[in-house]
């Protein structure tokens, strides 16, 4: 009986928390034409997520690629075929490594630092102030934040993606000797539009996704340390969960 | 005023419309504050200020920034005006040479002062603050109290402040309240208060360790908690 009311409980917190969560998205949105309006506000956020996670992305990218062309090239070696290095490298980065990876390094980066912010203008009144002063926090921060996010998901994915990419090729054709020509022409004979496509709509859907729970779980913080802690947790775990999840069912949509 | 925990934050709160009352009515120039809808109540906040106890200042900001924050958010300004507004209202709380300064670089009683200049900044009909001499050195609490008397006076705008300050406040006010347990206990001008026959405002006035309000928190005996503890 006591298991049955646990349960009950926790499927009335969740659901309680998907209402939350999808009136949050609607506000949101709904206010995201307005901040549009303020273009610098998006520029300043797109800068913030993305331009000060591109050390990390560049530097993950990298060594991703270069550990990817290592077990690539010793596998394909087995089959003789390690001229494909490049098309299996490349197939592997932009339809799943790219955007997997690069949504979890944006979920530790910037999804934990939107949280925190975000967290902390609670705990501290600013959010307060500002509706008091007749400005809404949503259409003001968050807004901003999640277009932000949003718009710099696919581009640090792009990044991520080229950077590994080099990280294959140093790897594959300057440390094993495999063929240079080889590599790259079977990439581009390889390498269609429609896995671009499934790299690129991966990125926006967990750039949409990652960008959504930093500002829900910055915005509904408790405005104590303890709860702003928390709030940046419960980001990144939340962001990986999804992303996996996420990722597991555009593949299957998208194969 | 009122003792800690009385319900002063809660009131405001409740004028402003970030609660809604269980039952009765706010009132504000006549209208229901607590039947507003969002839009409705934004456009009734930009007829009051409010001043936060920690100052709430935008961090990401400077100084300037933050008392142009309402201005640029509600005006179309040009921008001449809004940097002379801006630097009036600094002057008037004596930081207009910390314009350039962000929130992290500014002090307790620094903070609120910016703080003040950016509730004046759009000129509101009613000021209310919550607690604003707490942590303020005697020069900056008595320039505070002098400005807020200015505003009164001169703008003909409507102060409500909550405080423990009672000497500030028998500068201050021309009408004071007393709350005890969520109820009004006692109002009037400082000389009545003064007089009140009750206990609980004697009691708060003169600062008084005995008294119907309790200095301990409700708890079992003290001497047979410590020897429950030990045994």
């Amino acid at each position: 009986m006591k298991l049955l009311r646990e349960l009950a409980d926790n499927a009335a917190d969740f659901a309680s928390t998907v209402g939350g969560v999808t009136l949050f998205l609607g506000r949101t949105l709904g206010q995201a034409p307005r901040a549009l309006l303020r273009p610098s506000l998006i520029i300043e956020q797109v800068h913030n997520t993305g331009a000060l996670s591109l050390v990390i992305i560049m530097i993950c990218g990298f060594f991703v690629g270069a550990v990817l062309g290592l077990q690539g090239y010793n596998l394909l070696l087995r089959f003789g075929s390690e001229d494909a290095l490049g098309t299996a490298a490349a197939l592997a980065l932009i339809r799943e490594l790219g955007p997997v990876v690069t949504a979890l390094l944006f979920a530790g980066r910037a999804g934990t630092s939107l949280a925190s912010e975000i967290g902390l203008m609670r705990a501290t009144d600013q959010l307060t102030a500002m509706e008091m002063m007749a400005v809404d926090p949503i259409r003001r921060v968050i807004a901003p934040r999640f277009l932000g996010g949003l718009i710099a998901m696919p581009l640090l994915t792009l990044i991520f993606v080229a950077i590994g990419i080099y990280g294959v090729q140093v790897v594959g054709v300057q440390l094993f000797g495999v063929d240079q020509a080889n590599f790259w022409s079977q990439m581009r004979s390889s390498v269609s539009i429609d896995d671009i496509t499934e790299g690129a709509i991966k990125g926006c859907v967990f750039g949409f996704a990652c960008s959504l729970v930093a500002v829900y779980e910055g915005y509904t913080a408790t405005p104590t340390a303890e709860g702003v802690g928390r709030a940046t947790t419960r980001t990144v775990v939340i962001s990986a969960v999804l992303t996996l999840m996420l990722d597991y069912m555009l593949t299957a949509v998208m194969l | 005023m009122g003792p800690s925990g009385t319900g002063k934050t809660t009131l405001l709160r409740l004028i402003t419309g970030q609660i809604k009352p269980t039952r009765g009515q706010i009132l504000f120039d006549g209208i229901d504050v607590s039947s507003l809808n969002t839009s409705e109540l934004y456009a009734l906040r930009r007829r009051m200020g409010l001043l936060f106890q920690n100052g709430a200042l935008l961090t990401d900001i400077d100084v300037f920034e933050n008392v142009a924050f309402p201005l640029r958010e509600h005006t179309d300004l040009p921008e001449t005006l809004i940097r002379n507004i801006v630097l009036t209202k600094l002057q008037a709380v004596g930081l207009r040479g910390a314009a350039k300064l962000m929130p992290s670089e500014l002090s307790g009683g620094m903070a609120r002062r910016v703080a003040l200049a950016r509730t004046m900044a759009t000129d509101p009909e009613v000021l209310i603050y919550d607690e604003p001499f707490t942590g303020l050195d005697p020069i900056s609490m008595g320039m505070i109290v002098r400005l807020v008397r200015q505003m009164n006076q001169a703008l003909g705008i409507t102060s409500i402040v909550v405080s423990h300050d009672v000497e500030e406040l028998s500068i201050l006010a021309d009408t004071s309240y007393i709350i005890a347990s969520g109820k009004v206990a006692a109002a009037g001008t400082f000389d009545v208060l003064k007089e009140h026959p009750s206990e609980i405002v004697n009691q708060f006035i003169n600062g008084l360790a005995d008294g119907p309000v309790p200095f301990h928190y409700p708890a079992p005996d003290y001497n047979q908690q410590l020897l429950a503890d030990s045994a």
